[in-house]
């Protein structure tokens, strides 16, 4: 590869040009700069200026060799990234536990992490995949011990720095395996290089362990157990990030492997993926019914969130993806605007107890409608986007036949829809001990709203987004 | 095609009105009325200039793909041919001089903000309904009016009649949803669409004969045809319109009279494609009509309630409309619909103009009032003349279009119709004569005319009363029937003599009514006594309400508290209760693997991939 050409790629790079350079000159103004509201506002700027190249796109491109491929596909994961990225530092800016000191380390690591994920959904290679996802986990095991003083946050980040080295461990002995059987490590060169069958076994090895690094991503069970310390420990808006943004990418990369590379025995995925998805949902809704930490609660609501997308991937057909790339967006636009009415409560609280969310109602009402919008969304109640979320991941199962798996995920959304509900009483049938109005900040407000009509309109009119997402598979 | 953009602006605008009386209430306060009328004004002006461009021959039309069922994509979008036109100009107008005068009918109220509210969201859905151009869209715009009508009737809730009268509306008109949507599901899997255009397409004998083969084709004309017997208060479901009239009145003049109620008939123009080609559905929608027009003009010749002698005319009014269906004239149904919208809601209009100035709505009580409310009682008496039939008003000519087509499919059907319009002659002047003329029966009311916000509409629904006929008469060449590409307008040598005998009945129907009421008062009582079992089954409305409770309200209810009421203790609640211990048990496993231990997640991590490895390399 000649220097022309790297030169050539790197046009094509502007948007992790951008992120790379906004999270240096974040450390750098951090330095000189007495009034930190700046840091938050050229984080915003930096992901603005790495989205406005993400936008044009170009047909399909490889990029150095092969290790990244834009597509449409990049382009949807990585615009959903980026904004990801955008709501977790507007809920950051109005998060009162991040010390000052540390707040130019910390937009650095978010526009850090907004580069990792954008390079990951890119990554078309093994290896490139399992460095950027290296560094998504790295940056994530910072970010969940960010908040020094509490011992919580720490603990969390060590278990999840054991719990992630070993997964990535299994991974990296995966991919080795798969190199061994296949001498690539192109996803779209492996799937020539496996008619041997003699490497049958060795390939399946590896790509066992493959799914195991891919699936402590996504948090599926049993690779979910550091969920939910994590989530719980971690500063809140990043725990909002780390349910949606992550593990969105994480399911465009096992897309890419799943039906990329190891496509030729995808009739022996399904039923692999269909147990997992059926015990990662189960294990998520159960434990959460359970919960009195609302923090805690949706962060297992996430992990059983996480079952349901698996349902589309385990359908594997068009229809199935389609509806994966639909849950994904539907899942960020709800979980996101979950989190964020849960972090303005637990500002104004103090805590992030079920009880504190008693007679919210009267003390947010605007907030509360908008919480309730939300968690009917989650549960999959029509017309909202999480309701034809949930309608298309059942319809790609039902047309496979799989109508046990249908079966527990309809009992699933039962159970799920129990926990939900029981926040929204909370708010509008308990009465509450005190009734001082909780404040939230405008921007924050006004993101809010963003999120309520983008959960909104994807349920209103969700046809010319499955039209888009249809055309989006690159498979 | 500058208007396309502004349609969904229709119902958008009573939306916005919606939202803010229902979340900013306490702000708007007196300004509720105010803010609701402005939207409704704004989707009126966009709306008949619409309707003139459909009038000059247009048609509107737009959909967008909303989701995928199955193999068919449902689609999501407008149709405003003249049909759905005309139905636009009809709510849009009576709908917006309604919210002015409830203005100042509502004046006062404790909760007059959310009354609005609720009005908004009616219009909504009514518009959204009027101009759907799809079944699912429609059945829900259907169902969310279904809503405003339960909350509107249930508006003064603290009142035990209003709070059970809107329950009997909402549950008895449900029966009649369920059989709607069945026939929505079975038409989507004959036809394998719900659009209203496809199905015009779907449904032609002459390039798909085939599919009127099907067995199940008009088992769904008749299941459609359920929810016109619900909404629309005909046989056996008509008993909760009467009840209805607990609601405030301009809520009975909007929803009641012109609008909602009619909106099965409506119904029933649209879904005319799939009712033509058979004729025993046709003729069972045509007895249900006939009936249902006959019944209620019976009954209201004796009742003595103001609101409710019209809540029973509009259901003979509506029977009407759904016997010309029935008869196969949709395009009288739909000018019937028209003209009654407009005369009905000015009577309904009227008469809460006179309980607003007496503060009583009971007959007997009553009289005298034409000299103390000027503009209530004249534009009464032309809502009155316009109901009887007396030409050159507005009801004349719908009602005869009506007679017409059936004096020439069944002399029967004609002869029921027409004594049904007689009884509304003399049911309409008899109320006339006992609210507005005479002495006054009870001296403590002390009556006043109502403010000009009440009195204004009166007389704008009167003119409309006067005119709206005009273009669908003889004068004018049936110009409205032609417009509305419903068939052809019936020509026949024997329309003079059914007009010259429409005439005649309507006019014998005031003069026995002023014989009755004004030159021998005595004539009633005594008719009464020697007709005693005619009179106490008016009176007490064909008993529908009594069988009802013995047929189906109490042996539910018998049912209710002692089987049902067991298998809900035992088996139900058996079940949750197991389901919730069940669950809460399996949680508290579950959460044993959550130890908090980073050694036994990994042991878990690693007992996974065994597992994995096991079962795919077996």
């Amino acid at each position: 590869m000649n220097a022309a050409a790297v030169v050539q790629d790197l046009k094509a790079f502007l948007p992790e040009l951008c992120l790379l350079g906004g999270a240096f000159l974040v450390l750098l103004v951090d330095l000189f700069v007495k009034n930190k509201k700046i840091l938050p506002a050229l984080a915003l700027l930096a992901l603005a200026a790495a989205a406005v190249p993400a936008i044009p796109f170009r047909g399909t491109q490889a990029l150095f060799s092969g290790f990244f491929t834009l597509d449409a596909f990049t382009h949807f994961f990585r615009l959903l990234a980026l904004g990801a990225s955008a709501v977790w530092v507007i809920l950051s800016a109005g998060y009162k536990p991040l010390q000052k000191q540390y707040e130019g380390e910390y937009y650095t690591l978010v526009l850090f992490m907004a580069l990792a994920l954008v390079l990951m959904a890119a990554s078309t290679n093994l290896l490139m995949i399992f460095l950027s996802i290296e560094f998504v986990s790295i940056l994530s095991y910072l970010l969940v011990g960010f908040e020094k003083k509490n011992s919580q946050s720490k603990e969390a980040s060590v278990k999840y720095l054991l719990f992630g080295s070993v997964a990535s461990a299994l991974m990296l002995y995966g991919i080795s395996l798969v190199f061994g059987a296949t001498g690539s490590l192109e996803l779209t060169a492996i799937p020539a290089k496996l008619d041997d069958p003699s490497f049958y076994g060795l390939t399946l090895t590896g790509s066992i362990l493959l799914l195991a690094g891919l699936g402590f991503k996504i948090s599926m069970a049993p690779f979910h157990l550091w969920a939910p310390d994590a989530y719980e420990g971690a500063p809140a808006p990043f725990t909002a990030f780390l349910t949606v943004a992550p593990k969105a990418i994480g399911f465009a990369v096992l897309m890419r492997v799943l039906t990329g590379a190891f496509h030729w025995f995808s009739f022996e995925w399904s039923p692999i993926l269909m147990v997992l998805s059926i015990l990662t949902m189960t294990i998520g809704n159960i434990t959460a019914v359970a919960q009195t930490n609302v923090k805690r609660l949706l962060a297992y609501s996430s992990i059983g969130q996480a079952g349901y997308i698996l349902m589309g991937l385990a359908a594997a057909t068009p229809l199935g993806l389609t509806a994966v790339l639909y849950y994904l967006l539907a899942y960020a636009f709800t979980n996101l605007g979950v989190f964020a009415v849960a972090i303005v409560v637990g500002s104004g609280t103090g805590s992030y107890e079920l009880e504190s969310y008693r007679g919210l109602a009267k003390r947010a009402p605007v907030l509360s409608a908008c919480m309730v919008v939300f968690l009917l969304s989650l549960a999959g109640i029509p017309p909202l986007a999480g309701f034809f979320a949930k309608l298309y991941v059942f319809s790609a199962v039902i047309e496979n036949r799989y109508y046990l798996m249908a079966a527990a995920a309809a009992i699933n959304s039962a159970v799920a829809a129990f926990y939900y509900l029981r926040i929204v009483r909370q708010m509008y049938l308990v009465p509450a001990d005190e009734t001082s109005r909780i404040w939230s900040c405008p921007v924050t407000r006004f993101t809010i709203f963003i999120l309520l009509a983008g959960t909104i309109i994807l349920g209103l009119v969700p046809a010319p987004f499955i039209d888009y997402f249809k055309a989006l598979l690159p498979f | 095609m500058k208007f396309d953009c502004l349609v969904w602006l229709i119902p958008a605008l009573p939306l916005a009105a919606f939202a803010v009386n229902i979340f900013f209430g306490k702000t708007t306060g007196e300004k509720a009325g105010w803010i609701a009328v402005a939207a409704s004004l704004l989707s009126c002006v966009i709306g008949l200039a619409l309707c003139a461009q459909v009038w000059g021959g247009k048609v509107f039309a737009a959909s967008m793909p909303w989701f995928d069922a199955g193999e068919s994509a449902m689609r999501f979008g407008y149709l405003i041919d003249p049909l759905a036109a005309t139905l636009l100009f009809v709510v849009l107008v009576v709908g917006t001089l309604i919210q002015i005068y409830s203005v100042g009918y509502m004046h006062g109220d404790a909760r007059y903000p959310r009354f609005f509210a609720y009005i908004s969201l009616f219009m909504t859905a009514m518009l959204t309904l009027v101009i759907s151009d799809n079944y699912l869209l429609f059945f829900i715009a259907w169902e969310i009016m279904g809503l405003c009508s339960y909350l509107l009737i249930g508006y003064w809730f603290e009142k035990n009649s209003a709070a059970d009268a809107s329950l009997k509306a909402f549950l008895t008109t449900r029966i009649g949803d369920v059989g709607f949507f069945l026939g929505i599901l079975t038409l989507f899997h004959i036809t394998g669409t719900l659009g209203f255009s496809d199905m015009l397409r779907v449904l032609d004998p002459q390039t798909n004969s085939a599919i009127f083969q099907h067995p199940l084709l008009p088992v769904a004309a008749l299941l459609i045809f359920c929810g016109t017997i619900g909404k629309s208060a005909q046989f056996p479901l008509h008993v909760w319109l009467p009840d209805a009239m607990e609601g405030p009145t301009s809520v009975s003049a909007l929803i009641h009279a012109a609008t909602m109620v009619a909106a099965g008939v409506y119904l029933l123009a649209r879904s005319f494609t799939v009712f033509m080609y058979f004729p025993t559905v046709l003729l069972i929608v045509t007895v249900i009509g006939t009936l249902t027009a006959l019944m209620a003009a019976f009954i209201a010749l004796t009742q003595t309630d103001i609101k409710r002698v019209l809540a029973y005319s509009t259901i003979s009014q509506l029977g009407f409309m759904v016997a010309a269906i029935g008869l196969g004239s949709p395009a009288a149904a739909i000018f019937h619909l028209m003209t009654h919208a407009f005369f009905k809601a000015l009577l309904f209009l009227g008469a809460g103009s006179v309980i607003h100035g007496t503060g009583t709505q009971d007959l007997r009580e009553l009289g005298g009032l034409f000299g103390k409310m000027k503009s209530t009682a004249m534009t009464f008496l032309i809502g009155s003349l316009a109901i009887a039939g007396v030409p050159p008003l507005a009801g004349f000519w719908s009602k005869d279009e009506i007679l017409l087509g059936a004096f020439m499919e069944s002399r029967w059907i004609y002869l029921a119709l027409s004594t049904a319009a007689f009884m509304t002659a003399f049911y309409m002047f008899r109320l006339v004569f006992l609210t507005f003329f005479g002495k006054p029966r009870n001296t403590h009311i002390h009556a006043h005319e109502s403010p000009a916000v009440m009195t204004l509409p009166l007389w704008a629904l009167a003119a409309g009363s006067l005119l709206i006929g005009l273009p669908g008469s003889v004068w004018m060449h049936h110009t409205f029937q032609s417009f509305l590409h419903l068939g052809h307008h019936a020509e026949s040598a024997a329309a003079g003599m059914v007009m010259n005998v429409s005439i005649a009945v309507g006019l014998a129907g005031i003069l026995l009514a002023f014989l009755f009421y004004v030159l021998a008062p005595a004539i009633p009582a005594f008719l009464g006594r020697i007709l005693k079992p005619f009179y106490l089954l008016s009176q007490n409305k064909l008993y529908f309400d009594e069988l009802y409770s013995a047929i189906a309200v109490r042996p539910f209810n018998q049912l209710a508290d002692s089987v049902l009421f067991w298998f809900d203790k035992n088996v139900v609640d058996g079940l949750v209760n197991f389901a919730g211990i069940f669950t809460g048990f399996v949680s508290a496993m579950v959460r044993r693997l959550q130890t908090g231990l980073v050694q036994n997640y990994l042991l878990i991590l690693f007992a996974g991939v065994l597992c994995l490895l096991y079962f795919e390399g077996r």
